[in-house]
């Protein structure tokens, strides 16, 4: 699959600005980002409020997800670009749940929000009005999600891609350094994975490295591309960034994202864990 | 507080605080660890464990700088980055 059919750039987003087919999508952990600016005619997804269960730990169901895009006035044949802080990691975790639940064309902003205001793009306030739409999700694709039996049954097995930053791998940290400590009962790393930080596969701008960069560094690394894939971080949303990188950028067929990932496995009693400290 | 290790400071250019700006936390191997934006005040915080890390603070303009800094646990190590 080429690039630009999952990937987009930034001047391409803003010859697309005025396309009413094309939804422009901001995805933060960071709430406040779109509220004090965004990319003029996007619409917001709250990746707490909106795509999590407010109740249970798990996504939001079908009828939930056709909820929010109907609102968002998201159409079934509408392209949706997502961007986002964080160096698109929660708009790549977006994108994977709008895959997850069939909504097919779709793409990612290379660079995200950080390479547009880098590039001193245009930011504004005001809130697009778009009318409200009746989506249809289809049934949920989990062939693209694991859960933890399928983790702990994949240690030694399939290659599993562990991304968060080297010191949590490790078990010395148990979140992002710029997070309070908090989190999973235990520390360290499931067994035989592999420790290659999301941030290997994109560049200080936050655009994503070459497909010859990437390729390199994974089987440099030592993923065996013959084999099925699982990448986990902390809470799924790291991974969903080196999922896209395995799964959209390179074509890997069979690569999921563990969502439950180290604040679950972390937790579990009685399963394997790694630690190197 | 005690149990936690901070690093925290400002981004400046020409003197004038620079808010917007992303530091990147990286380790003594150089390894990406964690980024901010900072404030309109141009300030940053990272929790991060005691050792060497080095600060990388991008702006609009291409402006980069680095910083290093030595932190120590239940201590707050501020540090000026100036672009």
């Amino acid at each position: 699959m080429p690039r630009t059919a999952v990937l987009v750039d930034a001047d391409w987003v803003e010859q697309h600005l005025d396309d009413p087919k094309v939804v422009l999508v901001e995805v933060d952990e960071d709430t406040a980002a779109y509220e004090k600016n965004h990319i003029r005619n996007a619409v917001r997804i709250d990746w707490k409020q909106d795509l999590q269960d407010q109740v249970r730990r798990d996504f939001v169901s079908k009828e939930q997800f056709e909820a929010l895009l109907s609102d968002r006035g998201i159409g079934n044949d509408d392209t949706v670009v997502l961007y986002g802080g964080n160096n698109n990691w929660f708009a790549a975790y977006a994108y994977w749940y709008f895959k997850l639940y069939g909504h097919d064309n779709v793409k990612l902003l290379d660079g995200g929000r950080k390479k547009w205001e880098l590039d001193s793009r245009e930011l504004v306030d005001d809130t697009p009005k778009r009318e409200k739409t009746q989506y249809k999700a289809k049934a949920p694709n989990n062939d693209i999600r694991a859960f933890r039996d399928e983790v702990v049954e994949s240690i030694g097995v399939k290659n599993l891609v562990d991304v968060r930053s080297p010191d949590e791998f490790s078990g010395k940290l148990l979140a992002p350094a710029h997070l309070p400590q908090e989190q999973s009962q235990r520390a360290g790393h499931v067994p035989t994975a592999k420790n290659i930080p999301w941030s290997k596969a994109a560049n200080d701008d936050g655009t994503f490295r070459s497909d010859d960069e990437l390729t390199e560094l994974y089987q440099g690394e030592g993923v065996d591309f013959s084999k099925d894939t699982i990448a986990y971080c902390r809470i799924g949303e790291r991974s969903a960034h080196t999922w896209f990188v395995l799964h959209e950028l390179l074509d890997q067929p069979n690569v999921k994202n563990y969502d439950g990932s180290w604040t679950e496995y972390g937790s579990l009693v009685g399963v394997p864990i790694e630690k190197d400290v | 507080m005690a149990t936690e290790t901070v690093i925290q400071g400002t981004v400046t250019r020409d003197g004038q605080p620079q808010g917007g700006a992303y530091v990147r936390l990286l380790d003594s191997s150089g390894e990406f660890t964690a980024e901010v934006v900072t404030s309109a005040t141009g300030a940053f915080r990272f929790f991060a464990r005691p050792g060497s890390w080095t600060l990388r603070a991008l702006a609009s303009g291409d402006a980069t700088a680095d910083a290093k800094v030595d932190a120590q646990q239940g201590q707050v190590t501020e540090t000026a980055i100036a672009l």
